[in-house]
């Protein structure tokens, strides 16, 4: 498929199915964008699962930290690397070989030979995107610093039940 | 993977950003007419603070009336974000907070509105920006005034009052060639007529004073941030591309991507300077968006047949508007602005400062101020009013001199306003 663009449909789809998320590059650094997102994620009801060699062992925002992929004794569906292009391609061999459904690359990461193998295994890929912005886009959230979310809907947006500045995403609204 | 339609402009300028109130289904924006937003929790608050979810904390930064209107701009223009403040002005000053530091240069075009000759050429001083000035009508004259320390180039899509319609295109390519973000006014044009970023802008402002809120009756600016600028790759705007003492070391590029200047404009400038739209001006300027097409349309039209009457009228020394054939800006006009060349213009009268005084003193329909953008039609002799502080030399060159008349055409009947011109030319 073509991964200029991608339909809303195609993002919402993914991230209304899937509740586990692996992030590899996760960082314990609270001014960096892969901790915002596990922050994000984790608030939106993910399982957000920390890879990372360097901080293995250790927690990060209260999970536990893996050092591989491999090391994950439990289910994940998305695979999420916030990691450099090249680093995709081993990254996703793992995906597929664990069973993960979802291979996500983040904002400026995008490997297509890693795409390519992962859509010939079943699995849907998202590059060169970040979920939780993707998350907020589409739930309306990001509408209230401005961003244009490029959709236009006639239906109320769906409150969270943790506040009235908590929006959450579900299978065919809006 | 279904397939998504791409909404219209018409279809923009009334829905977008606007879902129906969550809390009560109301189909029009409501006004939070409010100062503060209660937080969910304490750790809501203290992610609100930290950027790390956005949602409402204070009107002073932002109002979800006015994140309407932000979103809408953003999608009539393209762009990535917007950010909506107290005026123009406001948001010239918040573009320029964002972007530089004391000692940094920009380059602007000299032909700008006067208010904005002014900003730039005393306010900025103050704060150790210096604006080196170029030729709109020349591409490669803001080439030449490039220096070490230009971070950006600033121009108008059609300049006021001068009817000059800028090859923005040509102005981006010495823009992108130097590493700095081009900033386009589309005042006059509003992105009915002319979408900058389709030729090349960085960031868009605008006065939504004028023909966006249309109706003469709040003051208000607002910033769109194209998403077209690699702040981390040029690494030379420190408040996008290195960690910020005000938000415990995120660097602001890196985290909020492609929409990081409308971010940071908001986020910091605003935040510390506080310009801020009031959310009821927000609503009116909403409520004026959603008819701008057939507005600008009519605006332009009722335009094109003032300027043919007046190249008629004995009285007229010359007409400058860009709608004209055989005007020097006709064929920019034609390729940037096929719709129409916008409705404020500048005649000349043979009768000089005198004739101009007599003409804004006798008109009975047209209003003498100092606006345009009006369902009205406005006048004013620019050069005893609104470019009065300038040097002689600088109001010839913002095309200002003393027989100088300037329009901005309403929604009246065309005939009852070239009837009011005519009658006005007579007492001339």
């Amino acid at each position: 498929m073509n991964h200029d663009s991608y339909s809303d449909a195609y993002i919402r789809d993914i991230l209304v199915t899937h509740r586990s998320i692996a992030m590899v590059g996760a960082s314990a650094n609270p001014s960096r964008p892969s901790y915002y997102a596990m922050k994000y994620l984790k608030t939106k009801g993910f399982r957000v699962i920390p890879v990372n060699p360097g901080q293995a062992g250790k927690e990060i925002l209260g999970e536990k930290v893996y050092a591989s992929l491999a090391e994950i004794a439990e289910p994940v569906d998305i695979v999420d690397i916030f990691r450099n292009s090249e680093a995709a391609l081993p990254i996703t061999h793992e995906a597929i070989g664990m069973g993960a459904k979802v291979v996500w690359m983040q904002i400026g990461v995008r490997n297509d030979e890693a795409a390519k193998l992962a859509e010939q295994a079943g699995l849907k890929v998202v590059m060169n995107r970040c979920p939780k912005i993707e998350y907020g886009r589409l739930s309306g959230e990001l509408s209230w610093a401005g961003v244009n979310s490029r959709r236009i809907s006639n239906k109320r947006p769906i409150l969270g039940t943790k506040g009235l500045q908590h929006r959450v995403l579900r299978e065919a609204s809006d | 993977m279904s397939t998504e339609r791409k909404p219209g402009f018409n279809t923009l300028a009334i829905h977008a950003g606007a879902q129906p109130d969550p809390a009560t289904g109301a189909r029009a924006t409501p006004i939070y007419q409010t100062t503060s937003f209660v937080f969910d929790d304490v750790e809501h608050a203290a992610a609100l603070f930290n950027l790390e979810v956005f949602g409402n904390i204070y009107t002073r930064i932002g109002n979800p009336t006015q994140s309407v209107l932000e979103e809408r701009l953003a999608a009539l223009e393209g762009g990535t974000a917007g950010l909506a403040v107290a005026s123009g002005h406001a948001a010239q000053a918040l573009v320029f907070h964002t972007l530089l530091e004391p000692g940094d240069e920009f380059i602007a075009a000299r032909q700008l509105y006067g208010g904005s000759v002014n900003q730039f050429t005393h306010s900025f001083k103050k704060c150790g920006w210096e604006v080196r000035w170029a030729d709109t009508t020349d591409a490669e004259s803001f080439r030449a005034a490039l220096t070490p320390k230009t971070k950006a180039i600033f121009i108008e899509s059609i300049a006021n009052p001068g009817g000059i319609i800028t090859d923005i295109a040509a102005v981006s390519k010495v823009a992108k060639e130097a590493g700095v973000p081009l900033i386009v006014d589309n005042t006059l044009a509003t992105p009915y007529l002319t979408r900058p970023i389709e030729h090349g802008a960085d960031i868009i402002v605008h006065s939504l004073t004028k023909f966006l809120g249309g109706h003469g009756n709040s003051i208000g600016g607002a910033i769109v941030d194209c998403g077209t600028f690699d702040w981390l790759k040029s690494g030379r705007y420190p408040t996008l591309s290195s960690p910020s003492p005000s938000y415990h070391g995120i660097t602001f590029a890196e985290t909020f991507g492609n929409f990081a200047f409308a971010i940071a404009a908001r986020a910091l400038s605003l935040r510390d300077l506080g310009p801020a739209i009031s959310p009821f001006n927000a609503f009116l300027i909403l409520t004026g968006i959603e008819t701008l097409p057939l507005r600008m349309q009519r605006h332009c039209d009722n335009t094109l047949a003032v300027a043919e009457w007046l190249t008629r009228h004995p009285k007229i020394a010359w007409v400058n508007y860009a709608g004209l054939p055989g005007n020097e800006f006709h064929a920019l006009a034609k390729r940037y602005c096929p719709n129409g060349a916008g409705a404020v213009f500048t005649f000349g009268l043979k009768g000089g400062y005198d004739a101009g005084i007599a003409l804004v003193s006798n008109v009975k329909l047209f209003s003498h101020l100092a606006n345009i953008g009006d369902t009205r039609s406005l006048i004013i002799h620019p050069a005893s009013t609104t470019h009065r502080q300038l040097t002689d030399e600088q109001r010839t060159r913002a095309g200002a001199g003393d027989e100088v008349v300037r329009l901005s055409v309403g929604l009246e009947n065309i005939d009852d306003i070239i009837a009011d011109l005519d009658q006005a030319l007579a007492t001339v």
